[in-house]
């Protein structure tokens, strides 16, 4: 499903080039359960960023689901986004002036959906992540972990195939952070392929896969089909 | 990403920042009102001096003594000699063009009037019974003054309100003789009040019939002579009948000058127009600073909600939707602005014919579309700028901010 060729992503700074991501190459298929692990800055955001089309890499190539990303435009690229990729942030980037039932609804406006089928689906996709009673909450009147599950609905709402979630417990206690990944966990079981950026080693332990990345390369995986 | 869905969500995002919308709201209105008050005011001014000239009599021509223009040396001008006056003589010969319907000659000047023990200055108008429909003038009681031979010195007047109260107060001024001068006139007519016009406020006339007041003045000469084409086509023939029948009465000399009311009126309508034209480009900066201004917080706006604009690039948004978000959101404040600022200024333009009641102080309706118009290009176009920068911003960075 997502396979990557001697990926490589610099970024300038002053006048040094760092490199962010080395020759990595990966490959993930479809429904695989994987966290991505390392030190700060070794790259494994950008490698999220990366795989949910929202940086572009220097150099290498990106096949998603067989297409090689690297030559889509802009309104290709988004479409893809919008319609194959979900995202679940740290800080869970709702809209504050959006109910939670509007924020889960953003997708599908994107994508240009009926209202009312739109309301369906938001209401349905809230209500099977226990969130039918906080449908008109406004992310301010939501606890963190009500939050995380509203970002997740929104994610999953256009049903992607893949689901990328970066630090998602990070701003979340133990408990509510338990939970979010059992969330994630259960999308994962249905089918969907399932990226988790971390560094805590208790969530990435739960994943059926380990990548470890230091200093932008790929330094340790247990799946080891690296190179196929 | 459906039209009705950019509108509800730029929409929304106006609301959730209330002030910075309401700020913007009231440049835009404020740009919009003052060209429609500046406008309506210079439109106001030019139709009131339009109302004041048709006020005159319709197809007129003034005939006055003594060319305007001096276009080469005759004989005349080597002698010093004055040009030849007007008589009534002239006048009577006027009559026989074709192109002429009404010919009224005038006579000018002041004198004391008295009653009984009352006296006060008035202007004297010498004329003849053409004078009241050439002019469009009425009468409130009594008759005007009576046809006849021009050079009949009938001892009647017609006198304007202000004469009659002054002089009269509560007794009744018809038939009753009144002294001008050395002479004494009988009060026939009270002429309607019409108020200023060019000069001459029918309040504070009194007029008599031209032969009497050529005796009052000891003065054959004419101020001038009012002349009613038959037709507007028929004015520059009617103007060129006079000047030839008065050439031909002067020895060949072109010594008098035509004015035509529509001349002046025209004149006096491009100075307004380009007055209105002026005011209106000056509000219109107005509203430039407006756009200048929604350019500014829409930069502001961009830089508040990166994180917003990365999240909607995730959702899967492309560049030209976020660009049509801001955009939208430009044009939605310019369209309300322009709404208030048009019921602002046609408020105010209330306001200003309530307090001047003689100046018909309405916009022009190209003055309001232009507003419009250029409240909202101003708008838009000024948040193309921001707008392609929240466009071309990279996701990534604006969700490396942290936010809730």
């Amino acid at each position: 499903m997502i396979e990557l060729r001697n990926l490589r992503r610099d970024f300038q700074v002053g006048d040094q080039t760092v490199h962010a991501l080395a020759d990595i190459n990966l490959r993930v298929a479809a429904g695989e359960y994987l966290a991505v692990t390392g030190p700060s800055g070794s790259g494994k955001s950008t490698l999220l960023n990366v795989l949910g089309l929202l940086d572009h890499p220097s150099g290498g190539h990106y096949l998603f689901e067989g297409r090689d990303t690297t030559t889509l435009d802009d309104q290709a690229q988004a479409e893809l986004r919008n319609r194959r990729i979900g995202f679940v942030f740290q800080f869970f980037h709702l809209v504050p002036r959006l109910t939670a039932r509007q924020n889960v609804e953003l997708p599908m406006i994107l994508a240009g959906i009926e209202p009312r089928e739109r309301a369906r689906r938001a209401s349905h996709t809230l209500a099977r992540l226990g969130m039918s009673d906080r449908v008109h909450h406004r992310p301010d009147q939501l606890s963190g972990g009500q939050r995380q599950r509203v970002a997740i609905a929104r994610a999953v709402v256009m049903q992607p195939a893949l689901l990328l979630a970066d630090e998602p417990t990070g701003n979340l206690d133990q408990a509510s952070g338990a939970d979010v990944i059992r969330i994630l966990e259960d999308l994962n079981q249905q089918g969907i392929t399932l990226v988790v950026v971390t560094h805590d080693q208790s969530i990435a332990s739960r994943a059926h896969r380990r990548v470890h990345i230091v200093d932008g390369r790929i330094d340790q995986d247990s799946g080891g089909n690296e190179g196929a | 990403m459906k039209a009705r869905d950019v509108i509800d969500f730029a929409a929304g995002a106006l609301r959730g920042y209330r002030m910075r919308s309401l700020l913007m709201l009231l440049a835009m209105a404020i740009g919009v009102a003052a060209v429609v008050v500046l406008t309506s005011l210079g439109e106001g001014a030019r139709r009131y001096v339009a109302n004041q000239f048709s006020a005159l009599g319709t197809n007129l021509l003034i005939v006055l003594p003594g060319r305007s223009e001096t276009a080469g040396a005759s004989p005349a001008t080597l002698l010093g000699e004055t040009p030849r006056d007007l008589t009534l003589d002239d006048a009577r010969a006027l009559e026989r063009s074709r192109h002429i319907r009404r010919v009224a000659p005038v006579s000018l000047g002041t004198s004391v009037v008295s009653w009984r023990s009352r006296e006060r200055d008035s202007v004297i108008l010498g004329s003849s019974a053409e004078f009241l429909p050439l002019r469009h003038w009425n009468m409130a009681q009594g008759r005007f003054l009576p046809a006849g031979d021009l050079d009949n010195a009938e001892a009647v007047c017609v006198i304007g309100e202000n004469v009659r109260r002054e002089l009269f107060g509560m007794h009744r001024a018809l038939g009753e003789w009144l002294r001008i001068g050395e002479y004494r006139f009988r009060v026939i007519g009270i002429l309607e009040s019409k108020g200023q016009s060019i000069g001459v406020n029918t309040k504070n006339l009194i007029m008599i019939p031209v032969a009497s007041a050529q005796q009052i003045f000891n003065n054959p000469s004419l101020f001038r002579i009012l002349v009613e084409a038959r037709s507007r086509e028929a004015m520059p023939l009617a103007k060129r009948d006079i000047l030839d029948i008065i050439r031909d009465r002067h020895q060949g000399e072109e010594d008098i000058t035509v004015i035509t009311q529509d001349a002046v009126l025209a004149t006096f309508d491009r100075i307004f127009s380009a007055l209105t034209y002026t005011v209106g480009g000056i509000a219109a900066i107005s509203l430039a600073v407006a756009g200048i201004l929604i350019m500014n917080v829409m930069l502001v706006a961009v830089t508040q909600r990166t994180a917003e604009i990365g999240l909607l690039k995730a959702l899967g948004a492309p560049g030209r939707h976020i660009l049509l978000l801001f955009v939208a959101e430009a044009a939605l404040l310019s369209a309300a602005g322009a709404v208030i600022g048009m019921a602002l200024g046609q408020l105010g333009s209330y306001a200003l014919r309530t307090a001047f009641p003689e100046l018909p102080a309405w916009a022009p309706w190209w003055a309001s579309l232009a507003a419009i118009g250029t409240a909202m290009i101003t708008g838009v176009l000024f948040s193309l700028l921001p707008a392609r920068r929240a466009a071309r911003l990279d996701p990534v960075m604006a969700l490396a901010r942290r936010q809730t």
